[in-house]
């Protein structure tokens, strides 16, 4: 069957996982990756959402390990918390083909920073593929399962903000790929990373991107060459830029990388001896540049203003012609807030009363930095709330400790922030710490997401709920009370102002639904009665 | 490079900006043109200035229609025309709330539906495609409030 559909990347990633025989997709929902695996499980597929992205890999390699094919979604930040899985099944693979999906946020749409995770396949040593727009999100999809058995390794697919939610015509032509049947084989030289395998592990990973290397160079199957209308100008360039060149540069040569690690080295210092000018085209870290540079290939990286942000048309034309002249911003619109009605808007509130030095986490409530709240102190990565809360406390002078509140979402709660409340009860500070958990009932940054505490899976169908009381008290927390911010306004303030006297462990769960949510999930526990 | 359209819609988080693409691309896919289109998602949705753009043609490369060469501009709420203005190139064409009948609006969320009627119009598109797309798109309840916005949009003042 071959039938054009019009994709963003996403759902492209999502029908290729379809078509290739994905048996499991897990991810932690993360702008923007998060439309992956709901749109796979819309069209058959079964996905589910872990805690975190640490946990999702960790279940794809056990599938992996059952010689299914499974897919694991993320944002590039997630990629930091599955790191530690991703560094050892890099040595160990998996019988069966598991594709490990970051995307990239390069300008920050949607993240706390712009970190290239290229830098992740190079660590680890795992191929990667870099798909340029929804197409090529399905092919490469497709054959990353089957390029992952025929090497035992992982893939990682790597796609950036706009191949995630630009949409583009797809010819969806794998459907019903053939892939491995399920079994098990005990092998424990391959799957148990202890010192006496892992050392032998790690030869046979270099050899395997040895090999990689050389099917790059010889097969080019990934990667594009466009001859250039003159000697002139040759552009070396790899996922989304790869458009803006082609825009941006007509007449020139172009090699457009797909398999961008192990890189095609051979085939880019022929193309580069075809030009008189060769420029490296790359949106964050010049990281193609800096290697060409090692293989003493002559190519120009980008002046260094172009790292920051992603590029477009216009900057690339800036950063073929070195045009260093300060860029002018985009008019500044209007900037996002709290929705009218947010639940969230009176916790804020009652904190930015009681004057509290907010230690902030990751969600829509990060909002509550912006006026008219300007209610949170700091941001760092999921989780981080309640430790760096910790932190703050334990080194502050007692009035200043007092006023230290973690505040975080339900959902990262059950992402990492459980481990800050064992850290909390476990290293106590002398003024105990006061923590709010806005539950919010949903996911709701990255898209009304569910959660280990809403009660359903992915697919909105019911699920144990897990109970926020009871797991805080069964860890020690000395007092949990459950507030509604907004029927409650005045027992909120109460409340918080007697938590921050005490020298307890005090969890406030400010309890309302998402109002965007909340006609949603009145629909869900419909359904579901 | 052959020839290609580029519009650009404007407006704010929760006005439809999206909706207005979606079934724009989606008409002028079935139409068998090369279409991209691009939007963000995310924090920056939140209430906030939000933009969607679509291009098509024989062939079409970056999903982003670069500064200055829009050559449609629609803008959803006025105070976003400040904003969104340097994406319309010089002889482009801006079509806001002015320049269409709003008054006839029975719901003023259908805005964006009578701006792409506007705009349909101008792009010469097939009318009956597009309301197909519209009633496509939205829940059935929907269905008579913006096809009537989008044929007073399609008429003009």
């Amino acid at each position: 069957m071959d039938k054009k559909l019009f994709l963003s990347g996403n759902e492209a990633v999502a029908l290729a996982a379809l078509d290739a025989g994905v048996k499991l997709g897990a991810g932690y929902p993360g702008t923007p990756s998060s439309e992956i695996l709901d749109e796979f499980s819309k069209a058959g597929g079964t996905a589910q959402w872990s805690p975190n992205e640490k946990v999702a890999l960790e279940v794809g390699i056990g599938a992996a390990l059952a010689s299914g094919r499974a897919i694991v979604t993320m944002k590039h930040v997630g990629l930091n918390v599955a790191a530690d899985p991703l560094f050892t099944v890099a040595y160990s693979g998996t019988p069966g083909g598991l594709v490990i999906v970051s995307a990239d946020d390069p300008g920050m749409a949607s993240s706390q920073n712009e970190q290239d995770n290229r830098r992740y396949a190079v660590a680890a040593g795992i191929p990667m593929l870099e798909p340029a727009d929804s197409q090529e999100a399905y092919d490469f999809t497709v054959r990353a399962f089957e390029l992952a058995e025929e090497f035992r390794c992982p893939v990682l697919l790597r796609l950036t903000t706009r191949v995630c939610h630009s949409k583009c015509v797809v010819s969806r032509d794998r459907t019903g790929t053939s892939c491995p049947p399920v079994k098990y084989e005990k092998d424990v030289k391959s799957n148990v990373m202890i010192p006496a395998f892992a050392r032998l592990a790690h030869r046979r990973l270099r050899a395997r991107l040895n090999a990689i290397a050389a099917l790059n160079d010889e097969k080019n199957e990934f990667n594009l060459e466009i001859p250039g209308k003159s000697d002139e100008l040759g552009v070396i360039v790899s996922g989304i830029s790869f458009q803006y060149v082609m825009e941006a540069c007509p007449g020139a040569g172009v090699f457009k990388i797909g398999l961008s690690y192990p890189l095609p080295l051979e085939s880019l210092k022929k193309f580069a001896a075809k030009y008189r000018r060769v420029m490296v085209v790359e949106e964050g870290d010049p990281i193609v540049a800096e290697s060409c540079l090692a293989a003493g290939i002559s190519a120009e990286g980008k002046a260094e203003m172009f790292r920051f942000g992603e590029l477009n048309v216009e900057r690339v034309r800036r950063l073929i012609a070195v045009d260093l002249t300060p860029e002018v911003p985009p008019k500044g619109g209007k900037a996002p807030e709290l929705c009218p009605g947010c639940p969230h808007r009176k916790s804020y509130e009652a904190l930015k009363a009681l004057n509290c030095i907010v230690s902030g986490d990751i969600g829509c409530y990060t909002l509550g930095v912006l006026p008219p709240f300007e209610a949170v102190d700091s941001c760092v990565c999921m989780g981080a709330s309640i430790t760096v809360g910790v932190g703050l406390r334990k080194v502050l002078p007692e009035a200043e400790a007092r006023r230290v509140v973690s505040v975080i979402g339900d959902s990262t709660f059950w992402h990492t922030g459980i481990n800050g409340v064992v850290e909390a009860i476990y290293n106590k500070p002398s003024t105990g710490h006061v923590i709010m958990i806005l539950d919010n009932s949903t996911t709701a940054m990255t898209g009304m997401q569910e959660n280990p505490g809403t009660g359903r899976k992915l697919d909105h169908t019911p699920a144990p709920k897990l109970d926020l009381v009871c797991t805080l008290k069964g860890l020690g927390v000395d007092r949990v009370d459950v507030i509604d911010p907004l029927l409650e306004q005045d027992k909120l303030r109460e409340v918080l102002s007697e938590d921050l006297k005490s020298n307890g462990i005090s969890v406030i769960i400010s309890r309302r639904p998402c109002i965007i949510a909340a006609a949603r999930i009145k629909r869900y526990e419909e359904n579901n009665k | 490079m052959s020839e290609i359209t580029n519009i650009t819609v404007a407006g704010l988080g929760g006005q439809g900006v999206l909706k207005v693409t979606d079934i724009l691309a989606e008409v002028l896919f079935e139409l068998g043109y090369d279409v991209k289109k691009s939007e963000v998602h995310g924090m920056s949705q939140r209430g906030g200035s939000v933009s969607s753009e679509v291009r098509y043609g024989d062939k079409v490369y970056s999903p982003m229609v670069p500064a200055g060469e829009s050559d449609y501009l629609l803008v959803l709420d006025r105070t976003q025309v400040e904003v969104a203005a340097p994406k319309l190139k010089a002889g482009g064409v801006m079509i806001t709330p002015d320049d269409v009948p709003e008054e006839k609006l029975s719901n003023p969320k259908c805005i964006n539906i009578m701006l792409l009627g506007a705009l349909s119009r101008r792009l010469d598109l097939p009318k009956d495609k597009l309301l197909e797309a519209v009633r496509k798109t939205l829940p059935e309840k929907l269905h008579e409030i913006n096809e009537n916005a989008f044929v007073d949009g399609w008429n003009g003042r």
